[in-house]
Parts: structure tokens; C-alpha cells; sequence
């Protein structure tokens, strides 16, 4: 899939997917008596073992504080938490590594341009545009800033029967009281890929700053954000192979230039006197007290390890096995889909009739098969689409079609043990 | 080969989510608490008629899984004319059972289908959570109750 959600064309050397599975140690164990079957990729990916050596070989070889010490081993850690700005800033083709904020994640991005940039820039009276399917780190910062700024938070409606924004009433939307814009690049719950490209021009015409929740495709697909042309961008470490507690915000040079410091402490000062202070250059005036060095150094590690793969190899194989699962979940009685028929990400959520979907998940997970059931941290779109929870199966380039056909398999077991004991 | 299940899932329980026992509204209640877990969606809602210290009268309404359901519904089979005091002791004995899988005292009776529930902690929340609600009610908390 490339950044506008078309699919690219199959690569010409195929990759052996069945052994890339040897690169990550946690998926050869058995789970309750069974194989494990991970498909809760969308909440967090698994770790390959050159993500682990790296950390390791970091705190075995390297480990010091950064930017402040002049020997040695402080050095290596600079240069190396450095080198993963670098890094991630050719990952999303940004201009410059200036531009790449790390944050411990998505949600402390999201936050960070809500509560610095959004305090200086969204006045009262203000709108603020998001979308149906956002997760709840991109609706509640945006809460607590219209609150505190009192601005107004208006939603761009998602059809319910295909998962998709309604683009056809975008300017009703999208007018020139909204000055923030944000959207979710791939929905968690529905696996919809929305047209960040367009979304983010039709912002522009009106003036609107954008901001893209890439928590769910930075791993999936070839992200390049001067393609996507939005003002920020999100994404975690950890749902793309790295560690927890590291992600990243980038945002647009002049943007980040434009807004205040988010936190106070070390590392962001230039100089501090007792009543005041003056602040570092971007991006590390966003970065107060000693960074998640090593996590950014298993992020580098990840990002290296993604892009030999291919990530518009990886958006393939996602899009084909997810495409594969909803048709065989759709051949099941009982099943519903929730989200786009075609050209859906690596998400399948459904429901099966008569079986709350926390059920489901139990006894899956007594079959070795990790899903996720719940709201997905997307109340507002469960109301909307008129459910509680969904169970959701969430697929990574690791997984396999016989993964698929267990899920099935489990599947008709639980409709089975649920419906032959009525 | 569903042994593994019939822990958790035993008969009394997908007989009582399936067709749940005092499950309306009930309009001339007294006390009435509700229930969320916020992490599943889980909602109920305990109606009750004290006389005095004794339930008179109980019924739920609410949606959720079949574990919450079901104790939601022997919940309120099993309340009904019992004393406030009696309630919370039997709160505390089904609590112990929930989280331990121990059976003390014999006021547990029908309700010792929950004790499967243990060896799976992630559930442990829902069937809790009728209980914490029905003390709520007796309690007469105005805030909804949450198992968070």
C-alpha cells in the first residue's frame, strides 16, 4: 500500500515471510497447550532479535547520558541517539532530523502539539476537526485543549456500513473556522486506510493545520510526509517491530519553530537563570530531561530491519492477509465485518452473533490464539456503529495464511461451544 | 473438547447469559446503582427494593459478557431476602472465591459455578462487577461504580 492507500505492485523477488518468523523468538512458544497465533499486532508488535541485541548491545557497550558528557561512552550514546534522528527523519522523509521530536509515543506526541502548539495557536471560538474512527489519544488532548481554550471539536462522520469518511461532505466540515485538522492515517478498529494526501491538501486550501496519527501505518507502509504534506505527523516505536516508551513527532520546521516548550527541565534550556530561561534550538527544546536513549536506539534498529524487508513489501502482504481472513470470516454464519470491504490494512474486526466479544477473545486465547476484544480505544465509533466491543484480529508481516485458517478453525470451535449449548 | 472451558464457562453460567433470570427494569425500586467496566464496555444496572435492612425485591438490566451476565443473574436469584449484613458477608465470600478460587463458608450455594473464574484473571472484572453495583445500591452511592 503506498502513503495514498493504493496498493503497490508485487515486488519481483518474493519474500520467504515463513522465515522472517525466525527472527522473532516469542512466536515459537505454546500458549495454553497451542501454538501461539499472535494477531494483536495493532496494539503491539513483537520485537526481532536484532531489536534486543541492539538494546543490549547498547547497555553492555555504550550507556551514557547524551549531549552533556565530553568522555567517551557519552559520546557513543549522543552520536548513536543522534544517529536515530537521523534515521527516523530519512524513515518519514522529512527535511531535516531537526524536524523529528521523540516522544515516548503517539499518545505524548498527539499531547505535545495539543498542549504547546495548540495553546498558542486555537482561540476561543476556534474549531478543531477530527474524524469518527479516531482512538481516544487523538480525540482527548483535543478535549482538553477546547476546554481550556474554548474551541470547538466537530467530527468528520464515517459511514457505518463501509467504514469509510464521507469525502463527498468535506467542505461542510472542513470550513475556515477550523484551524486543526487531525486524522488518523489507518484506523485501528476499522482497518480503513483514509486519503491522508487529499485530506491534508483540502486542510491546506482553508488554512487548517494538519496532524496525521500514524500509530497504525508507520510500520505498514512507506510514510513520507512532504508527499502527505501535513503539518505534524505521529508514531510509536512499538507497534513497528521497536521498543516501548519511544515514538515520534515530526513536525514541519516552522511549525515546531512557532511553538513553545512542552516540558521544562535539562536538555531543553539554552540558559537558565533563577527568574527565567532561554530555550534550545528544535527540536531538542521539546525534549526536557534525559531521553529514552536506548529506546531510540532499538527504534533505529527496527526502522533498519523494516526497510530491508521493504515496507511496501510488508503493506502487501498486510493488505493480501487481511484481504484473505475477511473473505474467509465472511464464508462463516454468523460473522459480522465491520470496516471497508476492500482495500482495508492489516485490521479485520468482527462479531460473532450471540457471543460477546470478550468471550470470544477467552476462549480463543485458551486455543493459542492472541486477539483483542473490546472498544479499542474507540468508544465514540462503537456507539456509532451500535456495538459495545468487537473482536479484532490484527495482522504483521510474521503472520501466515495457516494463521488465518486457525483463526477459522477457533472460530467455528467457539460458535460450536457458544451455540450447541443452548 | 471443551474440557478446559467448562471451567469457566460452566452450564448454569451460558443457561443464565442466555436467558437471564430478573432481568427488567423494576419501577418501584428504591435503590438503584450502576455498574461499568470502562475497559470492556460492560454495563449493569442493579434495581432493589429494601424493606428496612432486607432485600425485598432485586432485578438488573445491562449488557455485557456472558460471565457478567450471568452473575449479574444468579446475583439476584440469590439476594433476594437477605439482609444488608448478610449481602456483604456473601459479597466478600464470592470476592475470595473470584480472585482465589476457595469456597469458605456455605452461603455460596449455586453461586460455586464462579469459582472456575480464577484461573482466568482477565475475567475475574466481570463477574465482580454486579456485585460491587448491588453494594453501591445498598449503599446508596449516587456515582456510577467502575471496576477500574
Amino acid at each position: 500500500m503506498n502513503t495514498d492507500g493504493s496498493i503497490a505492485e508485487r515486488p519481483k523477488n518474493p519474500i520467504d515471510w515463513q522465515a522472517l518468523r525466525h527472527d522473532f523468538p516469542i512466536l515459537h512458544q505454546e500458549v495454553n497447550g497451542h501454538p501461539l497465533v499472535y494477531l494483536d499486532n495493532a496494539a503491539t508488535s513483537q520485537k526481532p532479535r536484532l531489536v534486543i541485541d541492539a538494546l543490549r548491545h547498547y547497555y553492555e557497550n555504550d550507556n551514557a547520558n547524551v549531549h552533556r558528557g565530553v568522555h567517551e561512552l557519552s559520546s557513543r550514546a549522543s552520536a548513536a541517539y543522534e544517529g536515530a534522528r537521523n534515521r527516523a527523519a530519512q524513515f518519514v522523509n522529512a527535511r531535516s532530523a531537526n524536524e523529528i521530536v521523540f516522544t515516548r509515543g503517539t499518545t505524548e506526541a498527539i499531547n505535545l502539539v495539543a498542549q504547546a502548539w495548540g495553546t498558542q495557536h486555537i482561540k476561543a471560538g476556534d474549531k478543531i476537526l477530527l474524524t469518527e474512527m479516531e482512538h481516544h489519544s487523538n480525540i482527548v488532548p483535543w478535549q482538553l485543549l477546547a476546554e481550556r481554550v474554548g474551541a470547538e471539536l466537530v467530527y468528520l462522520p464515517v459511514s457505518c456500513d463501509k467504514g469509510l469518511l464521507d469525502l463527498s461532505r468535506l467542505d461542510e466540515w472542513l470550513t475556515r473556522d477550523v484551524k486543526l485538522f487531525a486524522m488518523t492515517h489507518i484506523s485501528n478498529t476499522l482497518g480503513t486506510v483514509n486519503p491522508v494526501v487529499e485530506l491534508c491538501a483540502r486542510a491546506r486550501k482553508v488554512g487548517a493545520v494538519t496532524l496525521v496519527d500514524g500509530a497504525q501505518s508507520a510500520g505498514h507502509c512507506l510514510i513520507d510526509v512532504q508527499e502527505i504534506g501535513c503539518d505534524f505527523l505521529a508514531f510509536s516505536g512499538h507497534k513497528m517491530c521497536g521498543p516501548t516508551g519511544i515514538g515520534v513527532l515530526y513536525g514541519r520546521l516552522e511549525r515546531l519553530e512557532a511553538t513553545p516548550p512542552y516540558q521544562g527541565g535539562g536538555d531543553m534550556i539554552s540558559t537558565v537563570e533563577f527568574q527565567s530561561s532561554t530555550w534550545n534550538k528544535v527540536p531538542h527544546k521539546f525534549e526536557a530531561g534525559t531521553p529514552h536513549i536506548s529506546g531510540a536506539i532499538g527504534l533505529h534498529a527496527a526502522m533498519d530491519y523494516l526497510d530491508a524487508i521493504g515496507r511496501e513489501n510488508i503493506a502487501q502482504h498486510d493488505h493480501e492477509l487481511a484481504a484473505y481472513a475477511y473473505g474467509e470470516l465472511a464464508r462463516l454464519k454468523g460473522i459480522r465485518l465491520f470496516g471497508p470491504h476492500v482495500g482495508r490494512a492489516g485490521v479485520v474486526s468482527f462479531l460473532a452473533a450471540d457471543v460477546h466479544a470478550h468471550d470470544l477473545v477467552t476462549v480463543a486465547d485458551q486455543r493459542g490464539v492472541a486477539l483483542r476484544g473490546g472498544h479499542h480505544c474507540n468508544q465514540p465509533l462503537m456507539k456509532k456503529l451500535g456495538v459495545e466491543s468487537t473482536a479484532r484480529a490484527s495482522f504483521y508481516f510474521y503472520n501466515t495464511r495457516s494463521e488465518v485458517d486457525r483463526l477459522v478453525e477457533v472460530l467455528k470451535e467457539i460458535q460450536k461451544f457458544f451455540g450447541g449449548n443452548s | 473438547m471443551f474440557d478446559d472451558l467448562n471451567d469457566l464457562y460452566q452450564q448454569v453460567i451460558l443457561d443464565h447469559s442466555k436467558s437471564p433470570r430478573n432481568f427488567q427494569k423494576m419501577e418501584k425500586a428504591n435503590r438503584v446503582a450502576e455498574g461499568k467496566n470502562p475497559l470492556c464496555g460492560d454495563q449493569v444496572t442493579l434495581y432493589l427494593l429494601m424493606e428496612g435492612e432486607v432485600v425485598k425485591d432485586i432485578s438488573f438490566q445491562g449488557s455485557g459478557c456472558a460471565i457478567s451476565k450471568a452473575s449479574a443473574s444468579l446475583l439476584t436469584d440469590s439476594l433476594k431476602g437477605k439482609t444488608r449484613e448478610q449481602v456483604k458477608r456473601l459479597f466478600e465470600e464470592v470476592r475470595e472465591m473470584i480472585t482465589t478460587g476457595k469456597i469458605n463458608g456455605d452461603e455460596i450455594g449455586k453461586l460455586a459455578v464462579f469459582a472456575g473464574v480464577h484461573k482466568f484473571p482477565a475475567r475475574v472484572k466481570c463477574a465482580i462487577l454486579p456485585w460491587h453495583a448491588v453494594v453501591a445500591a445498598m449503599e446508596g452511592k449516587p456515582e456510577p461504580v467502575s471496576t477500574e
